[in-house]
């Protein structure tokens, strides 16, 4: 017979074994906040969860509702003490006060394991890369400034090819407004007009005055004779876009090129789920511009996931299992399908990518080309600003010399 | 004076220890974050709160912003032009409905309903038929009337009086409510006496039942004043401030900076004008409401 402290003896190791085991087992739980809530976007981040899950991870979603309140949420918990794994935000200076204030955990091992210095654009990089360490994982690259178009739209007008340059562009708008189609789709709202103006700025300025009015905040290139035409060209498009523009959304604004009653829309390549969603072809139905000028900018946004300071070891080795998975390349190449972007590496198999994304990759490898998103350039609230004097030069008649002035004052100041 | 304000703290003590929860609550949470809040407006935070000492540069900003001193005349607009119609408006519909119309209750449910919904809703319907591409004028032009222009969400120069025009929509039921059934504790003996004495009605109103109502009135103002300084949703919903910058409003001026564009301090510069116009705005009001009222009682 079997005494009792044997028994005790031996159920006391089994139990010990089974919590061994069972911590072994035990996945690496993450949390993670982000806003991406819409059918493509929840379908987007889902692989990222399956990635994860599949890694031996345990993903635990914590979607938020538009992207200013799911920041907010994110860095509340953060100040807060009870962060989350990882939190979602914009390639931009958006988080780099909380990495300032030492609130997140760089990421540098995975990042030099994986090479990043030589894998990532480098605006991108300068993003991420704070104090000489890498802070956040970029996950995709989106471009703002696409310029899309309706076939059925111009070849109704008579334009016989998409414009290549700003010239043939205002040629193409006039025809289609002779032919009593809206010539430009612009969705009247702060940060749509916005995007029109960067769309000017890179396209009339071109990639140097980008930088230096923008990143350098250059005082003789916001009083030079190119940025003054920008602004002239700028207001030029407004008799162009139609009377029911203010207020209204982007994709009810694309929607119109979707119905063939508009020509052109400047957009992000997000704008693509909306004709896919249409069934509509890219080459057939509608068409897609990086940019009117052969060495036009191709400006890098784009979204990031940062990872706030913990110094649970568990959690830290669930931090560096979601950089590892977001950013592999076949992870890569089925998020930014489904999210309309461009994968934020280069060595990625393209053949899955559709024709404007291949486009997008084609330009990026090209350094010279590649820009730096405007948010990535200045503080939020020197953007908000610009953005507000932006709307204003669309919707008030706001003088050219009155623009400039309002430019270098919030810009300098 | 001592011995009297002991016996009288004495004979309510239960009451203050049922007041001492809510009372707390307001000093700390409510006038502790206003506190906090007009702390930070002197600080340089930008995405996160800062303890620095500024000075008053954020104040200087602030009034240097176009934005910000656009959203402040338009507001004053929206003020005045809210505050007289919907008064204005609400007290004709009580004086009608007074009148012992048929169907009243169906009336006074018409008139109050839109009040019952939010200003989000509220902005939304009205921008709906607003928009020239759905609304009205979509229809007008359908019927063939292609000249029919209600353009006035998406005019710069108009776009104010639609938000004003939503905002009376909603509150002028509130305002229909509350002199209605301050006109129903009228007593009917002092329209019987003008009868005899042959004054017209409207004179009655305007001389003898209006300034009866005092308090309902009073009560109404404060009310609207409050929905005027707060007035963001439905700005939102209508309009998000556009067409460019034609119907900012400063609690929008407010958010923005606080919570998309990273600048507390600035933000809670603004918070603090408001909050001192409100109280500038609204001492007198209180004053005479309560303090008059209870001095002339004891």
């Amino acid at each position: 017979m079997i005494g009792m402290k044997q028994m005790v003896a031996v159920s006391v190791i089994a139990i010990v074994a089974a919590t061994g085991v069972a911590k072994a087992e035990e996945p690496l739980k993450a949390e993670v906040i982000h806003w991406w809530t819409s059918g493509g976007e929840s379908a987007a981040i889902k692989v990222f969860a399956d990635a994860f899950n599949a890694a031996g991870g345990e993903w635990m979603d914590n979607a938020v509702a538009g992207g200013s309140a799911a920041r907010s949420a994110a860095i509340n918990r953060i100040v807060g003490g009870d962060p989350s794994t990882a939190a979602l935000f914009n390639t931009s200076r958006q988080y780099h006060e909380i990495i300032g204030e030492g609130l997140l955990n760089d990421i540098d091992e995975v990042a030099t394991k994986n090479n990043w210095d030589k894998v990532l654009p480098e605006p991108i990089a300068k993003a991420v890369k704070v104090d000489g360490k890498y802070y956040a994982a970029p996950v995709n690259i989106h471009m703002p400034l696409w310029i899309w178009y309706s076939s059925a739209a111009l070849s109704k007008a008579g334009v016989e090819k998409p414009p290549e340059t700003m010239d043939e562009f205002f040629a193409a708008l006039d025809k289609l407004k002779a032919a009593g189609i809206t010539p430009l789709a612009l969705g009247g709202q702060r940060w749509q007009e916005n995007s029109l103006f960067s769309a000017v700025l890179t396209n009339v300025g071109g990639g140097e005055l980008w930088k230096s009015v923008y990143g350098d905040k250059d005082e003789a290139a916001i009083r030079s004779p190119e940025f003054r035409k920008v602004i002239e060209t700028f207001i030029s498009l407004k008799p162009y876009v139609d009377q029911a523009s203010p207020g209204r959304n982007w994709n009810d604004t694309t929607a119109l090129l979707i119905k063939d009653e508009a020509g052109f829309q400047v957009m992000g390549d997000w704008a693509k789920g909306e004709f896919k969603q249409a069934n509509k072809e890219i080459g057939k139905d509608y068409g897609c511009i990086p940019g009117l000028r052969p060495d036009s900018p191709y400006v890098l946004g784009g979204d990031v996931f940062v990872f706030p300071k913990t110094d649970d070891a568990e959690q830290v080795k669930a931090q560096h299992l979601l950089v590892e998975t977001m950013t592999s390349p076949d992870v890569q190449v089925k998020f930014n399908n489904l999210k309309g972007s461009i994968p934020i590496r280069a060595d990625v198999d393209m053949s899955n990518l559709d024709a404007c994304a291949q486009l997008g990759m084609k330009i990026m490898s090209d350094p010279a080309r590649q820009a730096p998103d405007a948010s990535q350039m200045m503080e939020e609230s020197v953007y908000g600003s610009v953005q507000d004097i932006v709307t204003e030069l669309w919707n008030t008649p706001m003088t050219v010399d009155q623009a400039v002035e309002r430019f270098e004052k919030a810009l300098k100041g | 004076m001592g011995a009297e304000l002991s016996r009288h703290v004495k004979r309510n003590l239960v009451a203050y220890i049922a007041l001492l929860p809510m009372a707390i609550v307001v000093i700390f949470a409510y006038l502790g974050t206003m506190a906090w809040s007009v702390r930070l407006s002197f600080s340089s935070s930008k995405l996160l709160p800062r303890y620095d000492f500024v000075g008053a540069d954020q104040y200087l900003t602030l009034f240097d912003t176009p934005r910000w001193l656009t959203s402040l005349g338009n507001l004053a607009v929206i003020a005045f032009f809210f505050l007289l119609i919907c008064f204005l408006l609400g007290t004709l519909l009580a004086i009608f409905i007074d009148q012992n119309v048929r169907a009243e209750s169906l009336f006074r449910t018409v008139f109050l309903y839109p009040y019952a919904m939010s200003f989000v809703v509220a902005g939304l319907i009205w921008q709906w038929v607003l928009n020239p591409d759905l609304g009205i004028q979509h229809t007008m032009h359908g019927f063939g009337f292609t000249d029919f222009v209600l353009d006035w969400v998406v005019n710069s120069e108009m776009v104010l009086y639609a938000v004003i025009l939503a905002t009376v929509w909603h509150g002028a039921g509130l305002v229909m409510a509350l002199i209605l059934a301050g006109l129903r504790g009228v007593d009917t003996e002092i329209w019987r006496a003008t009868r005899i004495d042959g004054i017209p009605a409207w004179r009655v109103y305007v001389s003898i039942v209006l300034p009866m109502l005092r308090p309902m009135i009073i009560t109404s103002l404060v009310l609207l004043s409050i929905s005027i300084v707060k007035m963001y949703d439905v700005v939102v919903a209508m309009t998000n401030g556009g067409p460019g910058t034609a119907s900012e409003v400063p609690a929008k001026f407010i958010m923005d900076n606080l919570f998309e564009r990273a600048n507390i301090g600035l933000a809670t510069a603004a918070s603090t004008v408001m909050l001192v116009t409100v109280l500038l705005v609204m001492a007198p009001v209180i004053y005479s409401q309560y303090f008059r009222k209870s001095g002339r009682a004891s």
